[in-house]
């Protein structure tokens, strides 16, 4: 019978099947961290369950940490607190830690791509529904409670019930200066923010063939924004290059047999979907989002769409936003670049692209928060962080910063916020906070100019890559 | 974790779509490493004020509503997959959610404490609400067993869906770590098993 690159995986991983119900799926790598696991911890202790597979579990710290001196003790001390109890409980359980001050510590769904743990065919999860980002590399990754990561840890399985499957095409050539965030910002603002409900997608076509891993990782990583649990992409020569030669990739003859084994996942020519979607790259432009919820996305130089709808109106409310404005010309006072969405070294390459030779605007607080200890290195030795800092933007260390309003990074109330992060609900980068969500150059180009502009008509002479 | 298996109870309307787990519970109460207190916070920036007062035109903060029953907009539970967000609902009273769409994570976190969500379509959720509004002390009764939910003294009721695994978990207070455990031969041989 003819599978889908999900049946594929999914069906590998079934350890069995209880009648009328949910499967058993195996799980090969659990990824954790200080924020979804204590209670996990706590529940396996109170019950004298042991963990089952202590090596396919890796651990860092990234949520609530701070993003400056990070060698110093950290401040809050509930945040501290939490830090610290992962590192107990790493240490008492035996689980590999990339803590505050490793060199591999980061932001989850980049230290684990950075460092070969993602690979195809997998089955991975972490407690944090970003996890859909390492779909990217053909593997079955998505979030999940804090009950299921005592699940995992009880015994590397969890039941679940397959979902069912999408495929969305986009076909065509983007434009310059429209960047895989623009076109999953653009795929979930034409389907809607609960689209992908009960579905696991997979994006095939042109534009993600033609796609760098990193950017196939922008958008694997926002499926969950529209509700799916995850999304995949076919594993190629783009993935496998990537993979190898990284720290824990499988090395030399072991490597070409999974690479072989790789190749036979791709989705058959005949497959089918439970649901199809198709678009042009040709229609997508650099997007922004007006509105509370990563749907109510529109192009840069569009307007405010007019809906008669209580919840519509009362997001335009928190926005300050009217029906029908454009937010082209709108002045913004902070600029965020990093999350798991936005903060590997392609991202800061083409912001620093744009910024090379300019000034950041005298209004802005523009902040550059790589998403992991690797980035950050690869940031200063390629001397992107002179060309930051000479243009007057922030450097901060590794974590997940001010996506969302935990640690110390945060947006005040009333403020905008040009984000390159995935989500624009109400509070998410501080209290009262106001975010757009955009790409690195939308980002990059707010904090030159102090306001949004059309960055369209200023990418001819970049080389964006 | 506690048995569900009928709730008849008033109910608590709250019909904003896309109600997301940050606003349920907004990050920077997640620092707490043990499952209790969350229900302190729950629905903190709507709940309250800037000033830390209570804003009185919340619907939590109305003493005209109350109950074990939030009934909620379409695509209820979406974004992060803190399951703060489902112990937070517990922790304040809640038993069961009504929508007329549940964001997957949230569903599942749902179901592993306790707290059911009852997905019913957008015209019995829309009669739901008027009903709750028109008399605030009109009941809800849910029946987990045959899977109905009915509202006293009117007509409406519905059937609503559940995995009946699932529904056999609630009814007896079961959870997935128990018998996965219980599967341990299986998933060693699944292990031993496999060729890729």
């Amino acid at each position: 019978m003819s599978k889908t690159l999900f049946d594929k995986v999914w069906d590998s991983h079934v350890v069995h099947s209880v009648e009328n119900g949910p499967q058993i799926l195996y799980i090969d790598k659990h990824l954790i961290h200080e924020v979804t696991s204590p209670q996990a911890f706590n529940e396996l202790e109170e019950r004298n369950i042991p963990l089952f597979r202590k090596d396919q579990i890796v651990a860092t710290a990234d949520h609530n940490v701070p993003t400056k001196d990070q060698h110093l003790p950290i401040q809050d001390l509930l945040s501290k607190k939490q830090v610290e109890m992962l590192t107990e409980n790493c240490e008492k359980h035996d689980v590999t830690l990339y803590g505050l001050g490793h060199p591999y510590q980061g932001i989850v769904h980049v230290m684990a791509p950075e460092l070969g743990i993602t690979r195809p065919g997998m089955t991975m999860v972490c407690g944090d529904s970003h996890t859909s980002t390492h779909g990217a590399f053909g593997t079955i990754a998505f979030g999940i409670g804090t009950s299921q990561v005592a699940q995992v840890f009880a015994s590397q399985c969890l039941l679940l019930s397959k979902p069912k499957s999408m495929r969305i095409t986009v076909n065509g050539k983007l434009k310059k200066g429209v960047l895989p965030k623009d076109v999953i910002l653009y795929i979930i603002a034409q389907l809607g923010t609960n689209s992908g409900t009960g579905y696991f997608v997979e994006y095939a076509g042109d534009v993600f063939e033609n796609m760098t891993m990193e950017g196939r990782m922008t958008v694997c990583n926002m499926s969950i924004e529209m509700g799916a649990r995850g999304g995949m992409i076919a594993p190629d020569d783009t993935t496998f290059e990537y993979v190898k030669d990284r720290e824990f990739a499988p090395k030399g003859e072991e490597f070409e047999k999974k690479v072989a084994y790789w190749k036979t996942l791709p989705t058959d020519a005949d497959a089918t979907f439970d649901k199809e979607y198709s678009f042009n790259a040709e229609d997508i432009e650099p997007m922004v989002t007006y509105g509370t919820n990563p749907g109510m996305g529109i192009k840069i130089t569009e307007a405010i769409p007019s809906k008669d709808d209580v919840s519509f109106e009362k997001s335009l409310e928190y926005m300050g936003f009217r029906k029908g404005e454009k937010l082209l010309g709108k002045d913004i006072n902070y600029v965020f670049i990093g999350s798991c969405t936005n903060s590997r070294i392609e991202d800061f390459r083409i912001a620093a692209e744009y910024i090379k030779g300019k000034q950041k605007a005298a209004n802005v607080n523009a902040l550059i928060v790589p998403g992991s200890q690797q980035v950050a290195k690869q940031i200063k030795e390629e001397g992107i962080q002179d060309i930051f800092e000479a243009a007057g933007f922030e450097m901060r260390q590794s974590g997940c910063s001010a996506c969302l309003g935990m640690n110390e990074d945060k947006i005040p109330a009333g403020e905008y916020c040009v984000s390159t992060s995935n989500r624009n609900f109400e509070g998410r980068q501080g209290q009262g906070a106001r975010t757009i969500l955009a790409s690195p150059l939308v980002a990059a180009a707010t904090a030159i100019a102090g306001k949004i502009i059309n960055v369209s008509e200023e990418v001819e002479e970049l080389e964006l890559v | 974790m506690e048995k569900f298996v009928t709730l008849t109870s008033k109910a608590i309307p709250l019909p904003i779509e896309n109600i997301d787990t940050d606003q349920i519970i907004p990050a920077r109460f997640l620092k707490a490493t043990s499952k209790a207190g969350f229900g302190e916070n729950l629905f903190r920036d709507w709940r309250f004020k800037k000033d830390g007062t209570p804003n009185e035109d919340f619907v939590l903060n109305d003493a005209t509503y109350s109950g074990k029953i939030l009934v909620a907009g379409d695509n209820f539970g979406c974004g992060s997959s803190r399951e703060h967000a489902a112990w937070a609902l517990t922790d304040f009273g809640f038993k069961a959610i009504v929508s007329s769409y549940f964001a997957d994570i949230f569903k599942g976190n749902a179901l592993n404490n306790g707290l059911l969500p009852i997905q019913v379509s957008p015209e019995v959720l829309s009669a739901m609400l008027s009903a709750i509004k028109e008399n605030p002390n009109t009941e809800l009764k849910v029946d987990l067993k045959n899977q109905t939910i009915t509202v006293l003294g009117t007509n409406i009721e519905e059937s609503f869906e559940i995995d009946a695994y699932k529904k056999m978990c609630l009814m007896n207070g079961y959870d997935d770590i128990d018998f996965l455990v219980s599967n341990k031969d299986k998933i060693e041989a699944y292990e031993a098993s496999r060729t890729f």
